[in-house]
């Protein structure tokens, strides 16, 4: 909640905290502040992009407590107190996280400015899938079925959200398929930086 | 220019031992690991102290006069710093031509009262924050003097007229052809208003900084936007600086355009860093889009399918302030061969903005009518549509007569034939069913011309055994940075990883946009000569000043003394699809794309290149419409919601490969790849949904509606 002791809350603005990328952030907002320009022009996290500011393109998605949203229908003040991961916060360090590795690799991707959206889905694709989540094109929605097939079917329609002019969505799939395949193999929270070589 | 600074006072020459052979081999982006963890800035992303943030204000009605900016409530708003409109503004220079001649006056912001379209720039908000900017712009009252606007396009408007800028192309006598052929098609075709909408909005941050202006901006050239800057504020062209390293798409829409203008005018006015970000809403009336069309195509043939008469009329629309032609008819200039050939394109001005160039221009919705012609013509000779467009296979240019520089439009057929299975395909429509799914196949050619225009590079050897390439060349998501890279690497028979390739600073000097597939062939050329030039410097040998030794180039003499030939791109277009009669609904199954485009400098990038351009023929065969409102004169839904383009779900797995397409001739032998994907796809696809149902599909998008009241079955038109 908005701290209601702080000097610089006004009946338009209030200063809050953010958790970013495991940062912790206190700045005064104006009210009328979404997520996503809280990010961009006040904590020159620009990696999270505005395509619509409208919530029709999926460019500003980001993960909020783990579940992808997109931070432009957002306000900064409804975010306090939950754990917001940008792209900044994807790698560790150095090391590509394997979503991102693939996408390099893979070529998923052209001018870029969908790309921090369709890895932040991707992360998200792969976790909702993992526990169990059907979507609209999963044949069997019963839980006794088990997790789906994450096949290129699901995962076009799990990241339909996510717009991309370029047309860069047949290497986006199977970038998403690669990373998906990599952590069924390694445990979740395991960095890859291997180059792989660049599939034609 | 001089090389960067070292510690080192010479180094050794000879350098190039290792790697030749770059160009071929599949490269990831050299700003790969930038754009998948975030770190590359857009325009708009560059932090200055002092910003300022401009919210334009767009006009309400469709035509008449400003009556007043009331403009006073608004200044006195928290963190307003400026209104600025066409009473206050200062004052633009519109005499001047650029490189495509008399500009679009939709760059000269705020000069007058006169309103010609909705959505035109009447007045730019400045305030301390976006929230503030935004508030005040929407609060601005402006009040108008209305006056009646016509933006309905249909063939044949009284207003129609044949523009200069397009002329006709004409042979033979069309009518004595027709009278004398076996077999007619005379079709009508129409293809929609369509808007690029790149994913990243256009964006500027303009200061004055030092004496000069400089611009952080969104765009396809920055050479051609500081020129134009330049141009209509009276500055010296040294005077102005552009730069645009990362761009979020751009597909024609990125020229000059009224942000970049207004930030600039807002940063001369307040002397301080002020930014212009455009909505997605503001980007349907500001950057262009694709004109709708009406097309008529008539052919006339022998029995065996020999073409005697070739007819392409086409009608597009522009705006009533400047004349921008969408040459659908010159689509078949260089394609097929026939006694006599007839080819328009005429225009109508209405109450609109104006078009401009979108991804194949002429080409996207001219295709999507021939090519589907030529399979109606396959039909009624009863022959297979490749054997069709084999029996009339041109020697020389069917217009021009013109020897064609090569030409392997016939190989891609035979290629993606084999590849696609299309032996196998029973012609008859409408007898293949799976489910509630009708199936079919279809083919179309491709083909977009292969241009060059002039520019400059320079290629320095740094002390430190690297090479730095400075060109304004601009990397819109093509993979440009990363091909000129390999380029350079071949060119000084060096490792990719020694090229620093630096790009889109207009103070590298003039080069061409990038822009009708030119980009890279043209920047390739330029590169080439500086590097062959610098590499017969070094071999002089002695060592390399801290400075570095640069070497330019300057390809204007030699892009002029290229022979006249036919020059094109070709390629070979196949689709599947299901269509579901009782719901409307069309699935593209898959997509196979062969093309012969010269040489290919880096297969992965290449590839996203074609396959992205057949995403956008599906996209223009099934989805993209925008809705005109004619009471208003405005869009219906003018978002990413009201204007559908393909999404995930939309597009199956696309393939694209290339046949082999040498051109011994050429000076550079690498063709454009950014817009050939585009050409013919709509028409695969509708062709596929003809064998599917036996219903043609004339007017795009095939949408549900259509499909439904079309129904199936028989040989029925939609």
């Amino acid at each position: 909640m908005a701290p209601t002791t702080s000097s610089a809350t006004t009946s338009t603005s209030s200063t809050i905290t953010l958790h970013v990328n495991g940062e912790k952030y206190t700045l005064p907002v104006d009210h009328r502040t979404t997520l996503l320009d809280a990010l961009r022009e006040r904590l020159d996290l620009t990696g999270t992009k505005k395509g619509c500011d409208q919530g029709q393109c999926g460019a500003c998605t980001v993960l909020l407590d783990g579940r992808r949203a997109v931070s432009c229908l957002q306000l900064a003040v409804a975010a306090e107190g939950r754990e917001i991961t940008t792209i900044e916060g994807v790698a560790d360090g150095e090391r590509l996280h394997p979503v991102q590795q693939a996408f390099l690799d893979l070529d998923g991707y052209q001018c870029g400015y969908c790309t921090p959206g369709q890895i932040c889905s991707a992360l998200a694709v792969i976790e909702e899938h993992a526990a169990g989540w059907p979507s609209a094109v999963t044949a069997d929605v019963r839980p006794e079925a088990g997790v789906p097939q994450l096949t290129p079917e699901e995962i076009r329609e799990r990241m339909s959200g996510n717009l991309c002019r370029c047309g860069a969505y047949v290497s986006i799939v199977q970038a998403v398929a690669r990373a998906a395949q990599s952590s069924d193999t390694r445990s979740s929270d395991t960095r890859s930086s291997e180059t792989k070589e660049a599939a034609a | 220019m001089t090389g960067t600074t070292t510690t080192t006072t010479t180094t050794a020459t000879t350098a190039a031992t290792a790697t030749f052979g770059a160009v071929g081999a599949a490269h990831t982006r050299v700003e790969g690991v930038a754009k998948v963890t975030g770190a590359a800035r857009y325009a708009g992303e560059v932090p200055y102290p002092e910003l300022a943030h401009g919210w334009l204000v767009l006009s309400t009605v469709a035509r008449g006069r400003i009556r007043a900016v009331e403009s006073a409530p608004v200044l006195a708003m928290p963190g307003v710093v400026a209104v600025l409109h066409h009473e206050n503004a200062p004052r633009l220079n519109g005499d001047y031509t650029n490189a495509f001649g008399v500009p679009d006056p939709i760059a000269q912001i705020f000069q007058h009262d006169r309103v010609p379209f909705v959505g035109w720039p009447v007045a730019l908000v400045v305030a301390e924050t976006p929230e503030q900017a935004r508030e005040a712009a929407e609060a601005l009252v402006v009040e108008y003097d209305e006056e009646p606007h016509d933006v309905v396009f249909a063939a044949g408007l009284p207003g129609v007229y044949a523009p200069e800028s397009a002329p006709a192309a004409q042979k033979g006598d069309l009518e004595v052809e027709l009278a004398a052929s076996a077999v007619v098609v005379d079709a009508e075709y129409s293809t929609p208003e369509e808007h690029h909408n790149p994913m990243e909005p256009h964006a500027a941050i303009a200061r004055w900084d030092g004496g000069r202006l400089e611009v952080v901006d969104s765009n396809q050239g920055s050479r051609f936007v500081a020129d134009e800057l330049a141009k209509l504020f009276s500055l010296d062209p040294q005077s102005v600086r552009v730069r645009s390293e990362h761009v979020g798409g751009g597909f024609g829409s990125k020229g000059t355009r009224p942000h970049s203008v207004a930030a600039a005018m807002a940063a001369t006015v307040l002397q301080r860093p002020v930014r212009v970000v455009l909505t997605r809403r503001q980007m349907f009336s500001l950057v262009g889009y694709r004109s709708p069309t009406a097309q008529r195509v008539r052919l006339g043939a022998d029995a065996d399918g020999r073409l005697r008469a070739f007819d392409h009329r086409a009608e597009c629309l522009t705006s009533t302030v400047y004349e921008f032609v969408e040459r659908a008819a010159e689509f078949g200039r260089a394609m097929y061969d026939s006694d006599a050939h007839y080819s328009q394109t005429r225009v109508v001005p209405l109450d609109v903005p104006t078009p401009s160039w979108m991804r194949a221009p002429g080409e996207a919705p001219g295709s999507f009518a021939l090519e589907s012609a030529l399979d109606e013509l396959a039909e009624k000779c009863g022959l297979d549509p490749i054997a069709l467009r084999a029996r009339n296979e041109p020697a020389v240019g069917p217009v021009s007569g013109l020897p064609f520089s090569g030409r392997n439009l016939l190989a891609c057929f035979e290629e993606g034939a084999s590849r696609f299975g299309w032996a196998d395909r029973d012609p008859r429509p409408g007898v293949r069913r799976e489910g509630r799914w009708l199936l079919g196949t279809g083919t179309a050619a491709s083909t977009f011309p292969v241009l060059s225009a002039p520019s400059t590079a320079a290629v320095t050897a740094e002390p430190d055994g690297t090479f730095t390439v400075r060109i304004t060349a601009s990397d819109i998501g093509t993979g440009a940075r990363t091909a000129l890279t390999l380029i350079a690497a071949d060119a000084l028979e060096v490792a990719p990883e020694r090229i620093r390739m630096r790009i889109a600073d207009s103070d590298f000097g003039f080069a061409m946009i990038a822009g009708g597939s030119m980009g890279t062939r043209s920047w390739a050329w330029a590169i080439r000569v500086a590097a062959d030039e610098l590499r017969e410097r070094l071999a002089l040998g002695g060592g390399i000043p801290p400075e570095g030794i640069t070497a330019r180039s300057d390809t204007s003499q030699a892009v002029g003394a290229l022979e006249q030939k036919e020059r094109h791109s070709f390629g070979a277009q196949f689709a599947e699809v299901a269509v579901d009669v009782t719901s409307g609904e069309v699935r593209v199954r898959r997509m196979l794309g062969i093309f012969a485009a010269g040489r290919i400098v880096n297969p992965l990038t290449a590839r996203g290149q074609f396959v992205g351009g057949m995403v956008w023929g599906l996209s223009m065969a099934l989805h993209e419409e925008a809705h005109r409102d004619r009471a208003s004169g405005g869009h219906v839904g003018a978002d990413l919601a009201g204007y559908h383009f393909s999404a995930h779900a939309d597009v199956p797995d696309i393939e694209a490969d290339w046949v082999d397409d040498p051109d011994p001739g050429d000076p550079v032998g690498i063709k454009g790849i950014g817009e050939i994907g585009v050409v013919g796809a709509a028409a695969a696809i509708a062709n596929a949904v003809w064998h599917a149902t036996g219903v043609r599909h004339r007017n795009l998008p095939i949408r549900p509606d259509r499909v439904l009241l079309a129904g199936a079955g028989g040989d029925r038109d939609a």
